[in-house]
């Protein structure tokens, strides 16, 4: 197993899991600007997706490109976080999932642009901009929903305390992780948590939510191991041409 | 078109007003939303914005359907943005009709209730990949002929939404014909799809420029007013003599055989469609009538605690710095 590749998978499958759930939306928001804003965030990730994946295909140097990644590859090779398989709910649930993934992928993405793999960084250094954006965007949706009316509030409570335990797997090390920052490739995911935790307190205060106490964190999808069961419906969905008609060109 | 069979309305303002309102009109001036109009120019615009804006949030859905199964990622990409494009065209047309006095929520009420109408187009299915070729080749190609014509119409907040869509449109029209193009040079099943979508949109998309209006009053009155730049009949000529070549560069069959070039009017002789399932698709039995509405319905129900629960923190926010003071 080469770690790099291992790693690429791990950043490409979160945000085009992400933007295909985030995409599920279109033309269907509670109101038109989100059905302008939403399809914008996926397109930002997948753009992303695309720049991740063609990089796993070179340093996996089987041949492949970014779209046999995304679309010949089964659920256990997928290395996406759980949280972004989630299904998407309501709209509380969708926007809280968004910004818990958002606060990580921001500092995330701020630490990579340091990377000491060129390529690494120079993605890092594109995709920031877009992220940026999401995480303003999102921490804003769930402070006005969060502070908006008693029952906008009560289901951004359930959405936190529904999410919040996939919340906790980016930031737990494997030997993935310790390679890349063996190598100074990435950021010990551990490291990031400290400021994660600050800055999704200061939002969630803001919004008058609760974090819920406990700690415990759901994992098995950036190591591939366990997936939930929606990953396998999703894929069914989004790969289905590519598999229905394996010789075609599109 | 977008704005299918609408109907102006009568007026009865002062004649002298009238006859210097048409004058500008004739001059070439365009109106502003501050300027004195006549009741029935400000009714039917509203009608005609409102309906052009229904389809673009509307439309949504025959692409929107095919998001999640995109065969590639660069697709993927190109459909979400168009979407997203149609969406933002929704937007810029629903702030053209509030200059006239409409609020967005009000034309959307009316959209849910059945009280206004959205393009007989899109209550088709889309099917198969290929129908997002067909819908950007054909739908788009047939929405573009009527609208680069109404860049120049008398409503000026309308004329300037309008130059905004048709940018966005031509690229539309484009990556569906780039989408026809590799499944037309595919496979044997990229092929048959092609064909299929051809056949199922070709007189849909034909019917989208309504029926003939030759001897319509409320053309005439909308193209004495300049709010309709064209006949139905024109348009429609002019979408088959530009579509029938591409499909023949494609490679595929125009579903008519009674399609042929007429020499001496230099254009196609073709079949008209058939009418009287145009009436039935916008009495409601159109193949998706149902689901569609049922789908903006649904999306506006389920969405009202969001849209509330933004406007009571706008509230709360608002009322901060006075609660300091």
């Amino acid at each position: 197993m080469d770690a790099k590749f291992e790693f690429l998978c791990r950043m490409g499958d979160s945000t085009l899991i992400l933007g295909h759930r985030i995409s599920e939306w279109c033309g269907k928001a509670p109101v038109l600007e989100e059905d302008i804003a939403l399809p914008n965030i996926a397109l930002d990730l997948i753009g992303q997706t695309q720049m991740w994946l063609a990089y796993a295909a070179e340093v996996e140097g089987a041949g492949h490109t970014a779209d046999d990644l995304a679309m010949r590859r089964d659920v256990w090779d997928f290395r996406n976080l759980l949280l972004v398989e989630r299904p998407n709910g309501d709209f509380a649930q969708t926007m809280t999932r968004q910004f818990l993934f958002d606060a990580w992928h921001l500092p995330m993405l701020q630490a990579l642009t340091t990377s000491s793999d060129k390529r690494i960084a120079e993605i890092a250094a594109k995709a920031v901009k877009e992220a940026t954006y999401h995480y303003e965007k999102s921490s804003e949706m769930v402070v006005a929903l969060g502070d908006g009316t008693e029952e906008s509030h009560a289901r951004m409570q359930s959405a936190l305390d529904l999410l919040w335990p996939f919340a906790g797997e980016a930031f737990v090390s494997d030997t993935v992780d310790h390679e890349m920052a063996a190598t100074s490739v990435a950021p010990t995911p551990e490291t990031l948590w400290d400021d994660y935790e600050a800055s999704v307190k200061d939002i969630l205060s803001r919004a008058t939510l609760t974090l819920p106490k406990a700690r415990f964190a759901h994992k098995g999808g950036k190591s591939g191991t366990m997936h939930s069961e929606h990953l396998g419906h999703l894929l069914t969905q989004m790969q289905w041409l590519q598999r229905a008609y394996p010789d075609a060109r599109w | 078109m977008y704005a299918q069979m609408i109907k102006s309305e009568a007026t009865q303002d002062d004649p002298e007003k009238l006859a210097a309102f048409q004058a500008r009109i004739d001059a070439g001036d365009t109106i502003e939303p501050k300027d004195w109009m006549p009741e029935g120019y400000r009714k039917t615009l509203i009608r005609q914005i409102g309906q052009h804006a229904h389809s673009e949030i509307v439309g949504q859905l025959p692409e929107g359907n095919w998001i999640t199964r995109a065969p590639t990622l660069e697709r993927k990409t190109i459909l979400l943005a168009k979407v997203q494009d149609e969406a933002g065209h929704g937007l810029y047309l629903y702030c053209a009709a509030e200059t006239l006095g409409v609020s967005r929520d009000e034309l959307t009420e009316m959209l849910l209730d059945g009280r206004m109408k959205y393009s007989s187009i899109f209550n088709y299915p889309t099917l198969t990949w290929a129908d997002m070729g067909a819908v950007g080749w054909l739908v788009d190609g047939a929405a573009i002929m009527n609208q680069v014509p109404l860049q120049r119409t008398s409503y000026g907040p309308y004329a300037r939404a309008m130059v905004r869509i048709c940018k966005e449109e031509s690229f539309h029209q484009r990556q569906g014909f780039d989408i026809m193009m590799k499944m037309a040079n595919g496979t044997a099943a990229q092929r048959r799809m092609a064909q299929d979508a051809l056949n199922r949109f070709w007189y849909p998309s034909l019917m989208m420029f309504g029926p003939s209006d030759q001897d319509s009053v409320h053309s005439a009155q909308s193209m004495k007013w300049r709010i309709k730049m064209n006949s139905n009949d024109e348009l429609r000529q002019k979408f088959v003599d530009q579509t029938a070549p591409q499909a023949a560069f494609l490679g595929l069959t125009v579903p008519d055989p009674d399609l042929c070039w007429n020499e001496e009017k230099g254009g196609y002789d073709f079949s008209q469609p058939d009418w009287d399932e145009f009436f039935d698709v916008l009495r409601g039995n159109g193949p998706c009538n149902t689901e569609r509405l049922a789908e903006q319905n649904r999306a506006w129900d389920e969405g009202k605690w969001v849209r509330e629960g933004l406007m009571a923190h706008a509230a709360k926010k608002n009322a901060q710095p006075i609660a300091a003071e």
